[in-house]
């Protein structure tokens, strides 16, 4: 039970890497992940309401009565998403225009309210907002990995995250695999994903 | 007693979840506040700015920074104003026709002084892709209102006006007149205000 900060940190990296491992927040991992640019501006969203409500709910663990936590949570989480979603507006209009809708579902990710219920209403701050941090750069890999693999297939192309520049990667020659920017493609994208990291983790 | 305690608990949890609840309304009403004038001018600028834009192309100031605002009934309306030759002489509006799958926005600029219309251009709208989408992706229908006065027959050539419409949407091409009729509509029943107003840019 004594892991050390560190270890909170990194287990989310690898080991208990979110939508791969724990196969948890998978909604938004199939619906944004189009580009690059887009999965990773949902992992750093996410990233952000983690670290917060992690943080937030660690502290005030012993001041929430266990039967209304869940509700407690969600008000804690709600907030934190409608903020990050005013900013998003504020500050990055265009990548609000592309994500849209799914900037308010992070409120239903599974994952944050997981993290919540599961660590920070039992350890202490410091290590929620290790774990939260951890949680949040796994998700946003994991994001960016799946985005990357389905545009550089679908599109032949990769797009910077924030910049927005677009970087040919294959030769305009190219017929882009369009199945991989479809719906479908994200479920065959993310099985591959889940396969490899199987394998990979296979002793 | 024991129901006693059991009503404690109650009222216990009841604040607590109000309590949070009333906090997290505080703070969202704070970040809302201090970051409205930035989403709205961040609007502006990605959803209407291109095409005002374009259609105040050579001015000499952003009219997304100049814009006011003239309540016309129960509604806000707000104009753009474009300054060219160091004169305050152009504003634009944004008003919606009908169209074939909903409303259609278009802006209209007009010129105060000879009311003459600078140029309109479509902002949002629902058409079919291919067809009434035209309106917005080519400028054959929105290049023929370039130069018209207010005052001519904004219509297509069917219900007496003078612009042709695109072939395979006409209800779109029809929308888009209506809008144009009502900006023109609007900037005539406001037009003391809009001259008062530019005085001040």
């Amino acid at each position: 039970m004594a892991k050390s900060v560190v270890q909170e940190f990194t287990k989310g990296l690898w080991a208990e890497i979110p939508p791969f491992r724990l196969v948890l927040g998978l909604c938004p991992i199939l619906a944004v992940t189009k580009s690059v640019e887009n999965g990773f501006g949902m992992g750093m969203a996410t990233t952000f309401v983690l670290v917060c409500s992690n943080v937030l709910i660690s502290l005030l663990r012993n001041v929430i009565p266990k039967k209304v936590r869940i509700a407690c949570f969600i008000v804690v989480i709600a907030t934190f998403v409608t903020v990050v979603e005013l900013l998003m507006q504020a500050f990055l209009y265009p990548l609000f225009l592309k994500l849209g809708i799914f900037i308010p579902l992070i409120v239903v990710n599974c994952i944050v309210l997981g993290r919540a219920e599961a660590f920070a209403a039992k350890n202490g701050t410091v290590a929620s907002l290790a774990d939260g941090l951890g949680m949040g750069i796994g998700y946003t890999l994991a994001l960016s990995l799946l985005a990357a693999f389905r545009e550089i297939l679908g599109n032949g192309t990769f797009t910077l995250p924030l910049v927005s520049t677009v970087i040919p990667v294959f030769p305009s020659s190219y017929q882009p695999f369009t199945f991989m920017i479809e719906a479908p493609g994200a479920f065959v994208g993310l099985g591959l994903m889940l396969c490899m990291m199987n394998m990979l983790g296979k002793k | 007693m024991e129901r006693g305690s059991e009503m404690n608990e109650m009222v216990k949890l009841f604040v607590i979840v109000a309590l949070f609840s009333g906090v997290a309304g505080g703070v969202l009403a704070t970040v809302r506040s201090s970051t409205q004038a930035r989403i709205e001018y961040q609007q502006l600028k990605f959803v209407k700015g291109p095409t005002i834009k374009t259609l105040m192309q050579g001015c000499s100031n952003d009219p997304l920074v100049d814009r006011f605002k003239i309540s016309d009934g129960k509604i806000e309306r707000s104009f753009f104003v474009g300054k060219f030759d160091g004169k305050a002489s152009t504003v634009a509006l944004e008003t919606y026709g009908k169209g074939f799958a909903g409303d259609i926005g278009v802006i209209v600029a007009i010129n105060v002084e000879t009311d003459n219309i600078l140029g309109i251009g479509v902002t949002t709208h629902s058409e079919t892709p291919g067809l009434g989408s035209r309106a917005k992706s080519e400028t054959f229908l929105s290049d023929q209102f370039k130069g018209l006065s207010i005052k001519d027959p904004l219509q297509l050539k069917n219900d007496g006006g003078a612009i042709d419409a695109i072939s395979g949407a006409s209800i779109t091409s029809q929308g888009v007149c209506g809008a144009v009729v009502n900006s023109s509509e609007v900037y005539l029943r406001l037009k003391s205000n809009i001259l008062e107003k530019l005085k001040t840019i």
